[in-house]
């Protein structure tokens, strides 16, 4: 075990692990923080995306003895004081999911495309978002609310 | 569940002080949901008092109303769309309504099941009846109180109106009174066309709390003492553990306890949901899920075999076989097939095949549970919360009443979850380790531990005269555990000699429901096959459809039709008309299909254009009749997942067995449709008739296979047999 000081959403956060444990059990079972979901464990499938330093990244391959003073954006951190992200309200403006377990990588996959790209076409998007696997097949909305999310940051 | 909405609550806080009997919640679910956006201007206050009216809804003394949404929320939307119904016979502002979840109750709910794509089409009259039975009485309350016939009482949005007297009140100034009222027989129902939240597109109530990342599923739940709990199962069909050695496992940190548990004692009694090859498990219980995860590998396990290592390449071997043997009693016979296919003028053989397939759903199998000396609390994901009681009451040996299950909203299930092995397994863990306990499935143990949909193969067989008449009709099904072939489903009815026969193959893996079952197969061969038949015939794919739903509607062959041949004709009709049928630009190659099942009528064009030689769907055109839609946004999301789930399976995704061994362990090997692969367009029209609704959560899936089959075989002038099609890749172009 050992002792990590971490910056999470902007908070400084402090946590005792072996340090291979990946960012994504520390936040569901060290800091109850469970709206980063654990769906394959191997990168696949994208369920555990979080932003580190703004790029997406999948949380449950990353130790956490490797983050350092990084920057974690999580899916309870994209929402300011001002409100919901654009994406998030995209997202419920199109009645994007079905069963929902996906979505919040699903989300912030699309946060971190738009962050560097602030007008993505539909292929850009596809391969932006190949990553992230939907089991519900929501994928058209998905990528109607990046559109949609895009307009809206415009 | 109880709502910890107390009559002292007088402040703006809401929805978070939802908590679960039993207390000790340090992270609350979300259970209740506003059906308000949060953050709106007029966000909706808690009332002081709540009076309940009956087991769907509690009115508040300010008007604003709570609806125990009854089944489990899988995906299907059954949390928006049942509580819709309910406020819409109520009679209430949508805006001012709070869902709730309602946990397992079989005094006050019927069926809390999520299967069949039954919730809304069996739910429908009780739901409705709850809330005209609630309107009623709270016209009654009102009645009296201002001393008119209650004939002479209109409602609008929560709000009573007499007119005589101009007199106006809200329901929650007469939800007291109404509350102590005799519960009336007989209440007045809206028609159809009076409804206003029927009907209505309407936001799923748990979008807020699903796109914010707040706790919602089964994963999500922590507890004070909670502890995790992971459990290994034999790496093969056909295994059971032997031995165990966890002396490294114990030395690692966090961990307490390793253990075997049994979910099928000898003798125990056993429900038609306890489908699983593994009862017997090594379990690893710690403190968290990365030190759980760690001392499991760290397991040293000696295992024996009990039965035949299987290999799929056998598998297909036997079905290969059954599909050439007659059997002794067909499933139907209509007419003379033999004689039919002697005096053809053309027969068409083909063959169809099907890999198992695994359910995947995005959150891997787990559950929470709390087991003391005299009551058990069950908590997460269950497609089938009545049956799990009854085996954790049984191998808990508690009775029924001790035992309390709250369901979860689930990260898809697609069938797996009706298979509720992990509760009983998580119940027996927390009752050996004296703790609560969440036990939870690494991605590997959800797709190794399998109730797979089982491989199948058919064989078609058609008779044509010489004027190109379908004369003859012969289906042949095997699977793994029985025929994918509903004999009575079309083209029976509409051809004079019909035969079905099936065949199934014994098995040690445990097959079982997969979205649309059985469907999710034959739609695809079946609607494949016709497309070879009218191509055969030199008629256009839709005419000859409708040629034989028009005999079937006539002058139908035989009695048991288990379909409505005008309906299915009008989504054929519908899904032709708005695609344009026969107008396709070049370079776009098109397919049709259209199937029936789970009561429900559904018809699909696709059109494919290559790219970089590489076939795409590019559009998708759906013909739906589920009698009437209660909420048109989630139907309509329901048959666009459906189809890509369907155009998924059909395109990519298999599981294979070698000695036993699932040769896909994760999403590494086992290929899921992506974002890049999704059709780019979904247009979907729903037929507008007012009968009462019909299944939705599956009918999307089935005919799109043969859809897209068909417009590949235009694309690249082969035929594909074989799920899934990437396999003859050198065919797809």
């Amino acid at each position: 075990m050992a002792t990590f000081d971490l910056n999470i959403n902007g908070t400084n956060q402090q946590v005792d692990v072996d340090p291979d444990t990946p960012i994504l059990w520390v936040l569901r079972d060290s800091l109850k923080m469970v709206g980063t979901k654990y769906g394959c464990g191997i990168g696949q499938c994208g369920s555990c995306t979080i932003h580190v330093d703004g790029s997406a990244i999948r949380s449950c391959s990353l130790p956490v003895g490797s983050v350092g003073n990084k920057k974690i954006t999580t899916i309870e951190g994209l929402a300011t004081d001002r409100g919901l992200n654009a994406v998030q309200e995209a997202w419920l403006e199109e009645d994007v999911a079905q069963c929902g377990y996906c979505q919040a990588g699903q989300i912030m996959s699309a946060a971190a495309l738009l962050k560097e790209n602030k007008n993505p076409d539909d292929a850009q998007i596809e391969s932006a978002m190949a990553g992230n696997i939907c089991r519900c097949g929501t994928y058209v909305r998905i990528k109607k609310a990046v559109r949609s999310a895009a307009d809206k940051m415009g | 569940m109880t709502t910890n909405i107390n009559s002292k609550h007088n402040r703006r806080a809401f929805l978070k002080i939802s908590t679960v009997a039993g207390g000790g919640l340090v992270l609350g679910l979300n259970m209740l949901t506003s059906c308000q956006r949060p953050g709106a201007s007029d966000e909706i206050e808690m009332p002081e008092e709540w009076f309940e009216m009956n087991a769907y809804l509690k009115v508040g003394d300010n008007g604003v109303v709570t609806i125990f949404s009854p089944n489990p929320e899988i995906g299907q939307n059954v949390k928006t769309s049942m509580p819709m119904i309910v406020a819409e016979e109520l009679d209430v502002d949508w805006k001012n309504v709070v869902v709730e979840q309602a946990g397992l109750d079989t005094d006050k709910y019927t069926r809390q099941l999520a299967g069949g794509s039954q919730s809304i089409r069996q739910g429908w009259n009780g739901l409705r009846k709850a809330g005209a039975t609630a309107r009623y009485m709270l016209l009654m309350a009102a009645a009296e109180q201002w001393e008119v016939p209650v004939e002479e009482l209109t409602t609008s949005n929560g709000m009573i109106m007499h007119e005589g007297s101009g007199q106006k009140i809200g329901y929650g100034e007469v939800a007291s009174a109404a509350g102590q009222l005799q519960v009336p027989e007989e209440v007045p129902m809206k028609e159809a066309k009076d409804f206003n939240i029927i009907g209505t597109p309407t936001l799923n109530v748990d979008g807020e709390a699903i796109v914010t990342g707040k706790p919602l599923f089964g994963l999500d739940v922590q507890r004070e003492g909670m502890l995790i709990a992971m459990a290994e199962h034999a790496p093969a069909f056909g295994m059971t553990v032997k031995t165990f050695d966890a002396t490294d496992a114990l030395a690692m940190p966090g961990i307490k306890d390793v253990f075997t548990i049994n979910t099928r004692p000898e003798g125990a009694e056993q429900q038609w949901s306890d489908v699983n090859a593994f009862p017997e498990l090594v379990v690893v219980v710690g403190e968290t899920t990365w030190q759980v995860m760690k001392a499991k590998k760290a397991l040293k396990i000696e295992w024996e075999k009990t039965s035949d290592l299987e290999n799929t390449a056998n598998h297909e071997t036997a079905l290969a076989q059954l599909i050439e043997q007659p059997t002794a009693e067909p499933a139907r016979r209509d007419g003379n097939p033999e004689k039919a296919f002697a005096e053809a003028a053309q027969v068409i053989e083909r063959t169809y095949s099907a890999p198992f397939l695994a359910h995947n759903p995005m959150e891997p199998m787990n559950f929470f549970a709390h087991v003391t000396e005299d009551k058990a609390e069950l908590l997460g994901p269950i497609q089938t919360p009545q049956y799990l009681r009854m085996t954790a009451s049984e191998l808990l040996g508690m009775p029924e009443e001790n035992v309390s299950i709250m369901m979860t909203r689930m990260g898809g299930g697609f069938g797996r979850r009706l298979y509720g092995h992990f509760g009983v397994e998580a119940a027996l863990i927390s009752q050996k380790a004296k703790a609560p306990v969440k036990l939870v499935y690494s991605r590997e143990d959800d797709m190794t531990n399998g109730v797979y949909r089982p491989a199948y193969k058919v064989k078609y067989r058609a008779a044509l005269d010489a004027d190109n008449n379908l004369i003859g009709f012969h289906v042949r099904g095997a699977g793994v555990h029985g025929s994918p072939v509903f004999q009575n489903r079309f083209p029976a009815g509409a051809v004079d000699n019909y035969l079905v026969e099936n065949h199934g193959l014994e098995s040690n893996v445990s097959t079982g429901a997969w979205r649309a079952p059985r469907s999710n197969f034959i739609a695809g061969a079946e609607q494949s096959f016709l497309d070879e038949v009218a191509e055969a015939a030199g008629k256009d794919p839709i005419e000859m459809r409708l040629e034989l739903f028009e005999r079937a509607q006539n002058n139908p062959v035989g009695e048991n039709n288990d379909y409505d041949a005008e309906r299915y004709a009008g989504v054929l009709k519908l899904v032709k008309e708005k695609c344009n049928w026969g107008t396709e630009a070049d370079g776009t190659y098109r397919g049709v299909s259209a199937y029936y099942c789970h009561n429900s009528y559904v018809a699909q064009v696709v059109d494919i254009v290559k790219e970089d030689g590489k076939p795409r769907v590019n559009k998708v055109w759906c013909a739906v009749d589920c009698g009437i839609v209660v909420n048109p946004e989630g139907a309509k999301n329901q048959i666009e997942g459906g189809l890509v789930d369907g155009i998924g399976h059909a395109m990519f995704s298999a599981l294979t067995l070698k000695e036993g061994r699932p040769e896909q362990q994760n999403f590494d090997a086992y290929r899921l449709i992506r974002h890049t692969e999704a059709p780019r367009e979904i247009e979907t029209h729903f037929v507008d008739n007012g009968i009462d609704p019909t299944g939705l959560g599956e009918p999307g899936l089935p005919p799109i296979q043969a859809a897209v089959a068909n417009a590949l075989y235009k694309a690249t002038g082969n035929r594909l047999y074989k799920q899934p099609f990437v396999q003859e890749e050198e065919l797809l172009g």
